[in-house]
């Protein structure tokens, strides 16, 4: 920690030291960047509208909400709607454009075009091809393949009905979408139908504004995060347990030290792969080095972290803090949450930037373009360019030696496992818990890290206030980055500062009390874990009304906006930190809060205060408890309802139910 | 904490995979791979893996490829520090132990090493449990006579701790096995069938006390018995493992009582019970894991105080149990019913063709008898029963109630046999004026008297027929001339009893009666009982369920009112086809009582015995349980009761109580008896006197003799030779399809 007395950037401890080196040194960073330009005071509060070019007008002004007009007329409940629909829009197609790739790598891999990879899990395709209702049984692997592949890209382009995997949700959940008209027709199509709404002259009004938004949000969650977090569990492994590292220690200083980040898992599993061949040790060994060491950073670290364990750097804010380690021989970068920065930054240490996407170019950058058909070319011009690169590294740089062991790997399908093995794995022991007591509620805690704020701090006060409160953490993104680089991802945090019911479940299980379940495009798998838990019974039989809420405490991209949406729209109550960019509209706030919830059980807030958004949390899942008559939650006490069973009780218990299935008999 | 249990589960799973595949390899090298195996009395194959995986281990070859599965499941132990998660792992070992545990048992079996004997005593244990036993339990698993099990594994403190635990059990109406050792607390290693045995502990079924064997890899015994009834009753499919795992965590309410220190082995075989929802209570300091969802409530619980263990156990399992017992010194309850008094133990003893003796009930008036009195009517009563040996002993019930109706006379007085029995130390036999009565030494030590006779008549008919009888009065005759003077009328009342009961026929009765007591086991059975035809189980008829209505509305027998006959000739009644759909679980649509081709009843799995179809002999043959050789139709009863149980309707095959064959209704559709071309010996001694007058009705007086048995034939070729020579009527009939 620091000892100066200004006010701290980071809450990861060794971040904060790069950060001071860095200012020693004269190099700036986003948090630099972020003290000097302040938000956009309008923009921030979504009152400036610029879909046009009679403005950019502001909508500001006493009784701005009643009075204030665009050179159209256009209010100011509309122009916050638009504005926001428009973010939906952008974190819509950044996930979804990810998975249109993926979706057509698995197509490749099928039809034999590409060979650097395989089908690794055959198990997850005949489950997504029983989804599909695509025949497995007897079939060539890639035949099934090619046809799951092929009817994902239906999806994309899809212009009627309902995307395929809209059947996964709870019944009543999707009879909520299709009472207030909001189940996804195609991805593409709702994007491109949301671009021509908030177009000029188009939709005004905000609630039938906010409504294609919470379509769009759905395409998202339901159709392009899922899709993509399904098929790279295929093609790469569907997550299981696995030890890994967090924060800048991860660096080696005897190694090649090649770093992927940004989002996309495919360029990643190459290099992850033809990083540990013989051949490329070797080379690294020809250039004084004693090895490859591969980590991540963001996403990309999170998808091969999953699989693979490789270490990761941390999430969006430490991009800049890595370069300044001096020790990365090569970052490569494909997608999204990128900052554009590291380029200049990195010409003052040896590290080489490498742009990868044929979408995603920087300046000053080295660009080898990602081969889709011959991954594993491209993974090795990479590499050799970082082994090249090593000889050149100086001393120059902060280096830091803490890191933190982690357990990640938590797939839905392993936290099925996890409660019952192979023969009796299911929800029941969660929904049980959460019923006794002994687990609070759940809360799903994801989204960027922020240099507005003191970095990853609030992940981490939310994280270590929720669990010492009983109620059991899934994280994504830049939520888990966070928590493994605090040392929070190991089943003794558990043990050490749950909560006394929290605990035993931990105990019972042998995990820790946040479960890491992937990147950030892996919020798909918060809706199929608590699309189980409504299935199993005991609690509510549809996502909302659950004792579950979202936190997005740092948000800054687009994307998480996007995932906020698709959340509340299933049926989950979302908190935001930070500004919120509806502020201005009262209307539109209202809408995304009070209309939200009675229609879909969902809403979204924005609360930059870290107390009240831990007390709005608490309170949302005591309320659920309450409305879902579970025993009240009282720290230390828990415990089943008993209800002994003699032989005419045993008699009327339901036939034929689910495993686990609770009955009324066992009410 | 929960890990040291994962970790010792995980660990023992690799060791008991390493026995195993020794065991195997040895075997096959000796044997040769395609040696055949099976467990005595199974149509179930290695029942643990058949009902997980549905694959049949029919050779040494296919045991092989089931530990290959059990392969799959090992995994590696959690570290000391940032472990990875373990629980779903462990519960994996634990079915990977009880895979292995079978294979370990399979072969001790081919040498000969099973049932294990214990060799400080030479008690030779149960060891497999036959489908049979199974299939006989059944009645008692539904009736609340056997409403939960224990599997003690280990070994009490001391003999008399030991004891007293199972003593509790006993008179809780749990069924108990026995497996496993520990040292007790003289640090001998021992278990709980030698401290029985050394307290002179009756065991065996007859007292629900079952010694599998002497390891703790016998609990998988007891497994494997649960595991079956997932398939016997529940209608489960082998395969379908999460239905069967579902079954025994909701229907079976087993628990295991774990004494002693624990090993890797015994948290193990814990970890594989977990997996089927039975939990376990240890009486030692050991981690427990409280969280629930695999079992009902908690997984491992500890319970140092062995008075409370019993009834913690029983919580910890939601397990229910009331008991009713009467006023006496000595124990009571169903476990107690099959112990045996044997001459030289026996203080006294009445009837049994010895002594004049008889057993009667009659209906009086509400104020012509006092309620709870017992009258000892003789001389020198007393002197006489503490002098021992033998006495005269005519007892009367006498009953009143608003409710009461003669018809029930008969279902009171059936149950006297039992009153007596339950009580520990007291013997009985037969009935009416054939009964036989004998206390044991040790309750005549304990204090019983000749009054408690009377006294438990008095209690247990009020709790048996609650609303039926308002007041009950006893009256004990002891000399000679009184006995045998009542005696006579008793006769006479039994015989106008007889006269009535048989003029009871279906077409004389607008209702009948459901039976859904086995739905706590399979859930989609209903019994339909006319007066003419009794439930499968042959526990249950007409009269029995109009009067459990009577006791209890809501009860497991419900009346069907027949409605409009829709076909009388196969028995099918409007009524009866509404009752069905709505009470089978969607199982049955429509039913004929009186035919096995079409709509046939459907069986819970404890039936008597079975009817099947010889289609080339153009009749049906009849088996009863318990019978293990080959039959015509080229399987033997166990593996036939796999194709006739679970509730589900399987046209020519049907699972019928043993007095069903001698009613008028027996396929009255199909031809009726002149269908039987093949029945055991067993049975055509156990209905001889009733069948030959059934054939003399018929016109077919020598029917008996055509019927081939197992001594004539076997086989379907042999049985055609037969039934050509012989002439049987059966070829003459229409064709059965």
């Amino acid at each position: 920690m620091s000892n100066h007395n200004k006010p701290v950037k980071s809450a990861g401890s060794s971040a904060e030291e790069i950060i001071e080196w860095g200012e020693s040194h004269e190099m700036e960073t986003c948090f630099d960047r972020a003290d000097r330009l302040k938000p956009c005071p309008i923009g921030e509060t979504g009152a400036c509208c610029r879909v046009c070019h009679m403005g950019p007008c502001r909508l500001v002004g006493k009784n701005a909400e009643e009075e204030a007009r665009g050179v159209c007329g256009a209010t100011l409940a509309t122009v916050a709607a638009r504005n926001f629909l428009r973010m939906i829009a952008a974190g819509t197609s950044a996930h979804s454009d990810h998975s249109r790739d993926m979706a057509n790598t698995l197509l490749a891999v099928a039809t034999g075009e590409t060979t650097d990879f395989k089908i690794k899990d055959v198990r997850k395709l005949y489950k997504v091809a029983g989804i599909l209702d695509i025949e497995f049984e007897g079939r060539e692997v890639n035949e099934v393949a090619k046809d799951v592949a092929e009817t994902f890209l239906q999806d994309f382009g899809r212009q009627n009905g309902e995307l395929n995997y809209c059947k996964r949700a709870p019944e009543k959940t999707q009879e909520r979408w299709k009472k207030y008209g909001i189940t996804p027709r195609g991805i593409d199509r709702e994007v491109v139908e949301t671009m021509h709404r908030t177009a000029v002259g188009v939709d005004h009004d905000p609630d039938h504004l906010l409504t294609q938004g919470l379509r769009t949000a759905l395409a998202d969650g339901w159709g392009g995060c899922m899709i993509s977090t399904d098929i790279t569990d295929i093609l790469f492994g569907t997550p299981m347990p696995i030890k890994a590292e967090a924060s800048f220690g991860i660096f080696k200083e005897d190694e090649v030290n090649m770093v992927v980040h940004g989002h996309e898992p495919t360029l990643a599993e190459a290099i992850v792969e033809v990083g540990s061949s013989q051949e490329m040790i070797d080379y690294a060994k020809s250039k004084g080095a004693k090895g490859i060491n591969i980590g991540g950073m963001c996403c990309t670290a999170n998808e091969v972290l999953m699989r693979h364990g490789i270490p990761t750097a941390g999430g969006f804010t430490n991009q800049e803090l890595g370069i300044m380690t001096g020790l990365i021989d090569a970052l490569s970068v494909d997608v999204q949450c990128i900052m554009p920065a590291i380029t200049q930054l990195s010409k003052k240490f040896h590290t080489k930037i490498i742009t990868t996407s044929p979408k995603a170019m920087i300046q000053d950058a080295i660009h080898i373009e990602h081969d889709e058909h011959h991954p594993n070319k491209t993974a090795r011009e990479i590499l050799k360019l970082a082994c090249d690169n090593f000889p050149n590294r100086t001393k120059e740089g902060s280096h830091i030696s803490e890191k933190f062991p982690l357990i990640g790997g938590f797939s839905d399908e392993y936290i099925e496992y996890m409660q019952g093995g192979k023969w009796r794995g299911s929800y029941r022991p969660l929904n049980d818990a959460i019923a006794a007591g002994r687990v609070r509620g759940v809360v799903g805690l994801a989204g960027c890290d922020n240099p507005r704020v003191a970095s990853t701090g609030i992940h981490k006060y939310i994280a270590r206030e929720l669990i010492k409160n009983d109620v059991l953490i899934v994280s994504t993104g830049c939520g888990s980055a966070a928590c493994g680089s605090a040392g929070y991802l190991t089943p003794e945090m558990a043990l050490e500062n749950a909560g006394p019911g929290l605990r035993e479940v931990c105990e019972a299980i042998g995990i820790p009390p946040i479960l890491h379940l992937g990147a950030c495009v892996d919020n798909s798998r918060i809706l199929t874990i608590a699309t189980n838990m409504a299935k199993e019974g005991g609690l509510s039989d549809e996502i909302g009304g659950m004792p579950a809420v979202g936190i997005a405490p740092e948000w800054m991209s687009e994307k998480a906006i996007a995932i906020g949406v698709y959340f509340a729209a299933s049926g989950v109550p979302v908190i935001f930190g930070g500004e919120s960019p509806v502020g201005a509209s009262k209307e539109v706030t209202r809408i995304m809060t009070e209309v939200w919830m009675e229609r879909y059980m969902g809403a979204m807030h924005f609360e930059p205060d870290p107390e009240k958004m831990l007390a709005m949390a608490l309170d949302y899942i005591d309320k659920a408890r309450e409305a879902l008559k579970l025993r009240k939650y009282e720290p230390g006490k828990f415990g089943a309802e008993r209800v002994l069973m003699d032989m005419a009780a045993r008699r009327v218990i339901t036939p034929h139910a689910g495993v686990g299935g609770i009955n009324d008999a066992e009410r | 904490m929960s890990k040291l249990i994962a970790t010792a589960a995980i660990n023992a799973a690799h060791g008991l995979f390493k026995t195993a595949e020794e065991m195997l390899d040895k075997a096959i090298a000796e044997k040769g791979k395609d040696f055949v195996f099976e467990f005595p009395d199974t149509a179930f194959y290695l029942p643990q893996i058949y009902a997980m995986t549905a694959f049949p281990v029919k050779t040494l070859a296919d045991m092989k490829v089931a530990l290959e599965m059990a392969r799959e499941m090992l995994h590696d132990a959690p570290e000391d520090t940032l472990w990875k998660p373990y629980l779903g792992e462990a519960l994996d070992s634990g079915m990977a132990t009880l895979f292995c545990e079978e294979i370990i048992l399979a072969m001790r079996y081919l040498n000969g090493q099973e049932p294990a004997t214990d060799p400080e005593t030479g008690y030779v244990y149960n060891g497999f449990i036959t489908d049979t036993i199974q299939r006989n339990l059944g009645i008692q698993l539904v009736d609340g006579r056997m409403p939960g099990f224990a599997a003690i594994i280990g070994a009490a403190p001391d003999d008399d701790t030991a004891a007293k635990i199972v003593r509790e059990l006993q008179e809780k109406n749990i069924l108990t096995f026995l497996s496993g050792t520990a040292k007790d607390k003289n640090g001998n290693v021992t278990n709980v069938t030698q401290q029985l045995l050394r307290k002179g502990v009756e065991l065996g079924w007859d007292t629900y006390i079952v010694p599998l064997g002497p390891d703790t890899e016998h609990t998988l015994y007891a497994l494997d018995w649960s595991i079956r009834a997932s398939m016997i009753f529940g209608g489960n499919k082998p395969g379908d493992y999460k239905a069967n795992l579902k079954y025994t965590k909701d229907r079976v309410f087993a628990f295991a009582l774990v004494l002693g220190e624990l090993d890797d082995v015994k948290w193990s075989t814990g970890a594989g019970a977990i997996n089927f929802g039975y939990p376990a209570i240890c009486d030692t300091e050991v981690p427990v894991i409280h969280p629930t969802g695999v079992c009902t409530y908690e997984h491992v619980e500890v319970e140092l105080d062995h008075d409370k263990i019993v009834q913690r156990a029983f919580e910890v399992r939601g397990l229910k149990v009331t008991v009713e017992k009467p006023p006496i010194p000595v124990s009571y309850g169903p476990a107690f019913e099959g112990e045996r008094i044997r001459k030289e133990d026996m203080f006294i003893e009445f009837g049994g063709q010895r002594t004049p003796a008889f057993e009667w009930v009659r209906t009086k008036e509400l104020e012509e008898i006092e309620d709870g009195k017992v009258v000892l009517v003789g001389t020198d009563i007393e002197e006489r029963y503490k002098a021992g040996g033998r006495m005269p002993l005519g007892i009367v019930i006498d009953v009143a109630g608003r409710k009461m109706q003669s018809d029930f006379e008969a279902i009171i007085e059936r149950k006297l046999h039992h009153n007596i029995n339950e009580a520990q130390g007291l013997w009985h036999m037969g009935q009416r004026d054939i009964v036989w009565m004998r206390i044991s030494n040790q309750a005549y030590k304990d204090g019983i008297t000749l009054e408690h006779i009377g006294t438990i008549h008095n209690t247990m008919t009020h709790n048996r027929f609650k609303s039926i009888v308002d007041k009950v009065q006893v009256t004990l005759y002891f000399d000679e001339k009184d006995v045998l003077e009542l005696q006579e009328q008793a006769r006479a009342n039994y015989k106008e009893r007889d006269h009535r009961l048989a003029g009871l026929t279906d077409e004389s009765v607008e209702t009948y009666y459901s039976c859904l007591l086995c739905q706590s086991f399979a859930p989609s059975h209903v019994c339909v009982i006319s007066p003419e035809r009794l439930g499968l189980c042959g526990a249950y008829n007409w009269l029995d369920c109009k009067a459990a209505y009577e006791i209890d509305p809501t009860g497991g027998n419900q009346p069907i009112e027949k409605s409009t006959v829709l076909d009388e000739k196969q028995g099918r009644w409007e009524g009866v086809d509404k009752y069905l759909q709505s009470n089978s679980a969607g199982a049955v649509e429509s039913l004929n009582l009186y035919t096995i081709m079409d709509n046939p009843m459907t069986s819970c799995g404890c039936f008597e015995c079975i009817v099947a179809i010889i289609p080339e002999a153009n009749g049906i043959m009849l088996v009863q349980r318990g019978h293990t050789g080959e039959t015509p139709v080229g399987m033997k009863f166990s593996t036939l009761a796999g194709t006739v149980g679970g509730g589900t309707q399987n046209p020519g095959f049907m699972g019928i109580g043993v007095n069903f064959i001698t009613s008028r209704k027996f396929l009255y559709a199909d031809g009726g008896i002149k269908r039987i071309v093949w029945m055991t010996k067993n049975l055509k001694e156990r209905i001889a006197e009733d069948f030959k007058q059934r054939c003399e009705e018929e016109g077919v007086p020598d029917l008996m003799d055509k019927i081939a048995d197992e001594t004539i034939a076997e086989d379907s070729e042999k049985l055609m030779e037969h039934l050509a020579n012989v002439g049987h009527p059966a070829l003459e009939m229409d064709p059965m399809f």
